[in-house]
């Protein structure tokens, strides 16, 4: 049996220092990537657009400033300021510079931006005008795709408007041959080339502009080589001094070579992974299974007496930092959608080998350490669990979601690994998957897959079987007829299915819009080297250079379209207690219940926005009065009492994560509406459409533009969030609930799904709770449910259950001996486990 | 014969998820009716047999449902994935057990066809011969010993606990795997004599090696109300940590294994 080392590795003093000065103020944007960038188009305009994008990347690099930390050991920063963020203009600015004067102050993901900055871009934004790949995407969408995104159906708002990431590249080849091998490698290929060959133009482009990359990365490293021997030449702590030599010595040898040591792969990495996101905006670009490519030269490093455990800890935990230094400022909507200023770094720990063997060794341990240690939202840290994963990991891994970090997601690789393989990828390629963003499987260093390509929101279709198609008085989808003449429930699940499907196309034409425009005016020759086969085939991945290309938009709302249509089968069809005419009125009035105020305020600011866009001038009494509209609900007592009654009779029927198998079968049929079409379509780069069910936090903003719905769900609240059951209704424990997610498909799924949990660390109390946590991770796996994680709560979450008992019906906390649900208990025990909470003790 | 699936019997509650009546992830069965009438019983909806109502935070709700073996334990094996992964199962508990043999051991002759660990929490008071049929199929006996005073045992739930006393042992030669239980309720039970008393009582038992101490606490003091009922115990506050971890030590010291909670 392998055995690991377990014991605590401690926490060194410059850790906790690092994170206080990474937080100490509000993070800024700065805008010396964007003026270089800038210059240097204006001097290749005319020139191929591979090439001006290797040599603007190159000029950025030459002269973007460059800053080592107080007492960093792994250098490399893309601004000056802490957590500041550099914009991308090429891919879109209309929004920042409108929102220049409420980024600071907006409640999702505020940032600083100095008025000189603002001058500054505003400079530069006039050259990017029509330039845009948002601009030529819209030029390339259908109209009718365009209503519908419009109309809020869906929103393909990512990659729309940013860089696409969510790319895992090839860390491990660049650890060991540096840029230095991949230059020759490159050359190799150039020198293959026949002149005669029919895209000898393209790729020779191409490949020449790899090379200018990568010299150019080389030369920012040397950078700070430069800067570390000039700071400890002026430093006068003598370890600081030796620190930084040793740090200039990194800096000097990596990444143009292959490191020779752990600090040099761990600085190589670094560079990486920070350069990446210099090139494009694109988020989750995912380190992946570090804890397997680094794993070589810690073994190694530690043979040798370079290194000890507790050095290499100190190391693995600066990269953590440092994961969180990276920054990126999104559009009002879309920080809301993304909220948490997070890069979705996905980094992944455990699981197999490409051969099916158990891969995890120390250091996946010490990658809980770092994640304990750091305790900040990157990486995204995942675990990878399969039926021989060791014990002894995943009672590691389950202490630290019992911290309330929220961390580690689990995958189950015996899901995913079939799923994959589904999908066209080999055995060996499926083995070695690791997660990109958020919940996204694909193997390494060999996939485009297009990840986070948009949300849908599978409620909206259903409003439109009500209304003909229409939304606010405009033909938006197909005409299925008067709802009224829907005999059977097949009928109107049929229509329900014709709306599914015309989005659905909508939805692939505004995506495949986005590609082209992407392949067209950004591709990215940096990332495109370390992602196979790219080179051999002599183009950039937007092109379809790599080895498996996928598209992957997610749906949701799949609870609240399982309760709604199986609300509408029972009390219309089969029991025939309603009408649909009795539902669609009681929805109108949203079931004459007054709007929570938090939601009022949001839909109101969205009408105001609306008359603002539409030249009207809005005064303070006229906000008041929408307020006042959109709160109040207008209907008699009357109407009030009869909505009540049908919603008490909706309430009363079974609802989907309570493990009813007739629910649950029907929840599986109701995804496929979502994920079946999906299959058929194929993407600009030769690869194919494949459904995702995960929905970031975009349930939250998204519902807020979604009226009531036949489940019985309030107009404008969260929708239901990824494949979990809809808030508050699966109220027969975790294991119910996860027998009923279990029961969906999750492979045809394989664009990924997302499960959340929600406990009190005192259900994970002891080593006997612990325990049974890992049992119940392992029990849900064992039905084949691709992934999971918890959301420990914490005390203000408990007070929130207080305050909204009916968002928490689900949330066990441990009382003395026993667990219980903690909305069915008093409010004084309530108030005492509240109060334990404050003290940290059970 | 009737098949022994279709026995009915009187539940009023099942509880998935459950980490506290035995090993692992367990699904708890309450069952409807009880022998005693402990004056600070948590689960006061559990004493009569008969259906009730219970006013709970201004929802009234029917306590008691009539059931079969088969409808339980479709609901029991939904949780087998988890079992199978803790080496939990299912776990009877009430109410009283004994007082519904015909379909408590039903219930737990289907677990162990189906491979499923078994335990029930209970009194022990009822005839040895009706206590005799659930063994076979018991893997765990969690077994409540009150009060080693026959007549403060009496006060405190309405009977003697000679015959209790009696059925442990008995229970203890011929069960698989016995575990004493004792709740601390403070003015009953709660000093050091009364509960090294219980442990010497629990070491003399032939097998038994482990004894766990429930602290008392009020999650059930709103259901008095909610059944019309008083509560009889209204002055008494759970026991300190302090004080359940000087009682710990006193169990530990006669040489068993002893655990705070279940």
């Amino acid at each position: 049996m392998k055995t690991f080392y377990t014991a605590d590795i401690k926490k060194s003093d410059r850790i906790t220092r690092l994170v206080e000065n990474l937080y100490k103020k509000m993070p800024e944007i700065e805008a010396d990537r964007a003026v270089l960038l800038t210059e240097s188009y204006k001097e290749t305009e005319g020139e191929p657009i591979i090439m001006r994008r290797a040599k603007a990347f190159a000029h950025i690099l030459e002269n973007i400033p460059i800053t080592i930390r107080d007492e960093e050991l792994i250098v490399g920063s893309a601004t000056q300021a802490p957590r500041g963020c550099q914009t991308f203009p090429e891919y879109s600015h209309e929004w920042l510079e409108a929102e220049f004067d409420t980024v600071a102050t907006r409640t999702a993901d505020p940032f600083f931006i100095s008025e000189k900055t603002k001058e500054t871009l505003r400079e530069v934004h006039k050259y990017w005008k029509g330039k845009t790949t948002s601009e030529l995407a819209t030029s390339y969408m259908a109209p009718e795709a365009l209503l519908a995104i419009e109309h809020n159906i869906f929103t393909p708002g990512n990659y729309f408007y940013n860089g696409i990431g969510h790319v895992t590249v090839d860390y491990p080849k660049i650890l060991k041959i540096g840029y230095s091998g991949l230059i020759e490698e490159t050359k190799a290929a150039l020198a293959k080339l026949k002149l005669g060959d029919a895209d000898y133009a393209k790729r020779s482009q191409f490949l020449n502009a790899v090379l200018i990359s990568c010299e150019a990365v080389i030369g920012y490293a040397k950078r700070y080589a430069k800067l570390a021997d000039m700071m400890a030449d002026g430093c006068a702590d003598y370890t600081r001094k030796a620190e930084l030599r040793r740090i200039a010595v990194n800096c000097e040898r990596v990444p143009e070579f292959g490191a020779r040591n752990f600090w040099e792969a761990c600085q190589s990495f670094w560079f990486i992974q920070m350069l990446l996101q210099v090139e494009s905006s694109g988020h989750s670009i995912s380190p992946g299974r570090f804890d397997q490519y680094m794993y070589p030269y810690f073994e190694k490093d530690l043979k040798e007496g370079g290194i000890t455990r507790e050095s290499a800890q100190e190391l693995m935990d600066c990269i953590w930092v440092k994961l969180n230094d990276l920054n990126k400022c999104r559009d009002a909507a879309s920080a809301e959608g993304f909220a948490g200023y997070s890069l979705f770094q996905n980094l992944i720990a455990g699981g197999q080998d490409r051969h099916g063997v158990d891969a995890t060794n120390d250091l996946s341990f010490m990658c809980i350490n770092a994640t304990e240690h750091v305790f900040l939202p990157a990486p995204s840290f995942s675990v990878r669990v399969w039926n021989g994963s060791p014990h002894e990991f995943l009672m590691r891994a389950a202490a630290l979601t019992r911290t309330g970090i929220g961390l580690p997601a689990y995958y189950n690789d015996e899901e995913i690994i079939p799923a994959l393989l589904s999908r066209g990828l080999t055995m060996e390629d499926a083995r070695d998957y690791n997660i990109i963003g958020c919940v996204e499987p694909q193997t390494p260093a060999k996939t485009d897959g297009w990840h986070d390509a948009a949300f849908f929101n599978m409620c909206r279709p259903l409003e439109l079987v009500f209304s003909r198609g229409k939304d606010k008085g405009v033909q938006i989808g197909p005409d299925t007829g008067e709802f009224k003449y829907m005999r059977t429930f097949d009928d109107f699940y049929n229509a329900y299915k014709t709306q599914m499907n015309y989005f659905i196309e909508l939805l692939v034409n505004s995506i495949n819009a986005i590609d082209v425009a992407h392949a067209e005016r950004c591709p990215l020759p940096y990332q495109s080297s370390m992602v196979e086969d790219c080179i051999g085939r002599g183009k950039s991945m937007q092109e379809g250079g790599a080895h498996y290309n996928f598209s992957g938009p997610q749906g949701f709302g799949i609870a609240n379209m399982a309760d709604a249509l199986y609300a509408i089968k029972t009390l219309v069809y089969d029991e025939k207690k309603y009408t649909l005419c009795d539902f669609k009125e009681a929805m109108d009035n949203n079931y004459g219940k007054d709007m929570d105020e938090h939601y009022a305020e949001k839909v109101t600011k969205a009408a105001v926005h609306d008359l603002v866009a539409q030249g009207k001038t809005v005064s303070r009494e006229d906000i008041a009065s929408i307020f006042a509209a959109v709160t109040k609900n207008p209907c008699t007592d009357a109407q009030k009492e009869k909505y009540a009654k049908l919603l008490a009779d909706i309430e009363a029927i079974p609802k989907f994560g309570n493990d009813i198998p007739e629910v649950d079968a029907f929840a599986r049929d109701v995804a496929y509406t979502y994920t079946r079409p999906m299959e058929a379509y194929k993407n600009p780069r030769g690869g194919m459409f494949q459904a995702g069910l995960y929905p970031v936090s975009a349930n939250v903003p998204l519902g807020a533009q979604t009226g009531a719905t036949p489940d019985g769900r309030l107009a404008y609240t969260p929708v239901a969030d990824g494949v979990s059951p809809a808030a508050g209704r699966d109220m027969n424990g975790p294991t119910a609930g996860a027998n009923s997610v279990a029961k969906l498909d999750h492979f045809i799924a394989s664009n990924g799904t997302l499960y959340n949990m929600k406990f009190h660390p005192s259900a994970l109390a002891g080593t006997n709770g612990l325990q049974n946590f890992v049992s119940l991770i392992r029990g849900y796996f064992d039905q084949k449910g691709a992934h999971v994680q918890f959301n420990v709560v914490s005390r203000e979450t408990l007070r929130d259950a207080q305050a909204h008992p009916e968002k928490y019906k689900s949330l066990v906390v441990r009382v003395a001996g026993y667990s219980a649900l903690f909305t069915t208990l008093s409010r004084s025990l309530q108030d005492d486990i509240i109060k334990r909470t404050e003290q940290g003790g059970f | 014969m009737e098949n022994y699936m279709d026995t009915k019997g009187r539940i009023f509650d099942i509880q998935r998820f459950s980490v506290h009546d035995g090993p692992g992830i367990r699904t708890i069965v309450f069952l409807k009716g009880c022998v005693l009438r402990c004056k600070w019983c948590c689960n006061p909806e559990s004493q009569s047999y008969e259906i009730q109502q219970m006013n709970l935070g201004g929802t009234v709700k029917t306590v008691g449902r009539d059931v079969t073996v088969r409808e339980v334990f479709d609901k029991v094996r939904s949780d087998m994935p988890y079992y199978q992964r803790s080496g939990g199962g299912m776990t009877l508990s009430g109410g009283e057990s004994l007082c519904q043999p015909d379909f408590a051991v039903g219930l737990l002759r289907a677990c162990k066809e189906y491979g499923i660990d078994t335990a029930m929490e209970s009194t022990g008071y009822a005839d040895y011969d009706v206590i005799k049929r659930y063994l076979p199929y018991l893997d765990h006996y969690l077994m409540d010993i009150k009060h080693m005073n026959s007549a403060k045992h009496e006060a405190f739930t309405t009977k003697p606990n000679g015959k209790i006393l009696e059925n442990a042992k008995r229970i203890a030669r011929d069960c698989h795997h016995l575990i004493i239980r004792t709740p601390v309720i403070p003015t009953f039970n709660d000093t050091e004599e009364e509960i090294a008393a219980i442990a010497e009582f629990a070491t003399s038992l032939e097998g038994v090696s482990e004894m766990h101490i429930l602290p008392y606490h009020k999650m059930g003091v709103d259901k008095y109300a909610g059944l019309g009922r008083e509560y009889a115990l209204p002055d008494i506050e759970p026991p300190s940590k302090e004080h359940m971890q000087r009682l710990l030590e006193v169990v530990r010291s006669k040489g068993l294994i002893a655990q705070i909670g279940g």
